[in-house]
């Protein structure tokens, strides 16, 4: 198992090194500009002595995402088994959905900070928004695929339509739903340090606008790299909840 | 036991049932045979109650259950059994739709089926004949009186089949079930059953129903005595007539 795992990182892992080793080497050989493109060990060295101010802004952005995805996922849960429960409601509702799915949440921005203010709110919203599309229509689409011939078994078996949905739709939804949230936990992470561009006190994307706006790049490489780590590890963290829920699923089959 | 009592069902302008009217006995074993798209599936989920007869009743110990749910139990052709559940909890399906779960007897009745050591496997780590066996577990396992099986064994292939119509006559001899049982197969309906309804087609309506004489229990041999192979005929002869 371990070996194995060892076998399949060790060339991506190798790769990343040599990137790394070339983007030093380069900005030394041709003496590019720390403001312009910072070598690496500038980056790390920014990082090393940036940290303890940056704690407060790494917090305030793991904070938002975590809470707006909470909520984000609450709601399309919600709305998706409604619509699953109503048909009428789905018809009506769900092209709606698939449309306001592919608009970019973001542009709202503006809209929402006149309406509610500089404060936590809007961004909330925007978080909640951009979790909530693929969560409705990951769950939405795992119930209606729901094996028909296990649908007839149930409906035989006098199962109402509450029996239907917890011992089936639902639990036959999971791997649907996971497929959801791993995209949504992305999207908070990213949703929250776009929202904070808006204006905020803290966070990593105030932090971000702060150091660009003052050409401190390492400064900014610091932020995003962060970003990116939070994204990785929310979506480990997921892919974790996955395993554990889905440990009955053979393994490449995917039905 | 169960009653169907002059039951018609068409679908659109298509009849596909035509009068059915047919009775099982209290621990009967009844199988119904026919060409498929005879209608049989459909006589399944008339008494079921998932579809509404256009003309007659079906009733189950003198109650009117038409078009009403939850009274039988059932077993499909695709064993269907819930891949997220262990063998165990798959068992136990139909009884916590009624509402009251024994586990200790559902555990002794997949020891005494054979099934005892996969009690806490997963579906996909069953071949397809013990996938089958537990869905008949589980259907025998639902509190209902009456079990409806639709072909259980036509997707398994002639030595599983053979093997588990005896395991089936096995479990099922000590038990108080009634079944009615469809399938296209004359030889397993001979062998299993205590009464066999044959059917014809477009619309279906009962052609003969014929008395099985055979004593319980049966193995084996009883497939290739003389006897089997006359009433076979005889079986036949009406099918072609
Ligand atoms: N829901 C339905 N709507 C329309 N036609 C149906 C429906 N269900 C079954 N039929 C038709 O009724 C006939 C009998 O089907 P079925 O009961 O499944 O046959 P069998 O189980 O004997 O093979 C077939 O011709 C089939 O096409
Ligand atoms: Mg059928």
């Amino acid at each position: 198992m371990n070996t194995s795992v060892l076998k399949k990182i060790w060339r991506p892992f190798l790769a990343i090194l040599l990137f790394i080793g070339l983007w030093e080497v380069a900005t030394r050989l041709f003496s590019i500009e720390e403001w312009l493109l910072p070598a690496p060990s500038d980056i790390v060295m920014e990082a090393r002595s940036v940290i303890p101010t940056f704690l407060p802004h790494l917090q305030s952005t793991v904070t938002l995402s975590v809470s707006g995805f909470l909520i984000g996922t609450t709601v399309g849960l919600g709305v998706a088994t409604i619509l699953h429960l109503m048909p009428r409601v789905r018809e009506t509702f769900f092209p709606f959905i698939i449309i306001s799915q592919n608009m970019p949440i973001i542009v709202l921005a503006p809209l929402l900070v006149i309406w509610f203010g500089f404060n936590a709110l809007p961004k909330l919203i925007i978080i909640t928004l951009a979790c909530f599309f693929p969560i409705a229509v990951s769950a939405l689409g795992g119930f209606t695929q729901t094996n028909r011939e296990l649908v007839h078994y149930m409906k035989m078996m006098g199962a109402n339509k509450a029996q239907l949905f917890w011992k089936l739709e639902l639990p036959h939804a999971i791997p649907s739903i996971f497929s959801g949230l791993k995209i949504a936990g992305t999207y908070s992470v990213m949703a929250a340090v776009v929202s904070e561009w808006l204006g905020a006190q803290k966070g990593i994307g105030v932090f971000m606008t702060l150091a660009a706006s003052s050409y401190r790049t390492s400064r900014v490489f610091v932020a995003i790299i962060v970003a990116m780590i939070i994204s990785l590890a929310f979506y480990g963290l997921i892919l974790l909840l996955e395993k554990f829920f889905i440990r009955w699923q053979q393994k490449g089959e995917n039905n | 036991m169960l009653e169907l009592r002059h039951v018609s069902k068409s679908f659109g302008n298509k009849q596909v049932l035509q009068e059915i009217s047919l009775h099982v006995a209290n621990g009967e074993f009844v199988s119904v045979i026919g060409p498929s798209g005879s209608g049989k599936s459909t006589m399944f989920s008339l008494i079921g109650g998932l579809l509404e007869p256009d003309a007659g009743e079906i009733y189950l110990s003198g109650e009117n259950i038409t078009n009403k749910r939850g009274f039988i139990s059932y077993m499909p052709q695709q064993a269907s059994l819930f891949p997220w559940r262990t063998i165990i909890e798959n068992v136990l399906v139909g009884q916590e739709l009624q509402g009251k779960k024994d586990y200790e007897r559902a555990e002794a009745m997949l020891e005494r089926a054979g099934l005892g050591d996969v009690i806490h496997a997963y579906p996909h780590e069953l071949s397809g004949g013990m996938k089958q066996r537990v869905a008949f577990i589980r259907a025998l396992l639902s509190p209902q009186s009456l079990m409806l099986l639709d072909e259980p064994f036509s997707a398994l292939d002639e030595f599983t089949r053979t093997d588990m119509q005896k395991w089936l006559l096995s479990i099922w001899e000590d038990d108080e079930q009634s079944i009615l049982f469809i399938t296209h197969n004359i030889d397993e309906a001979l062998f299993l059953s205590d009464k066999i309804i044959i059917l014809s087609v477009n619309p279906a309506e009962i052609k003969e129903v014929i008395e099985v004489p055979f004593k319980r229990p049966r193995d084996e041999e009883l497939l290739l005595s003389e006897e089997f192979l006359q009433w076979k005929r005889k079986i036949m002869d009406v099918i072609q007539y």
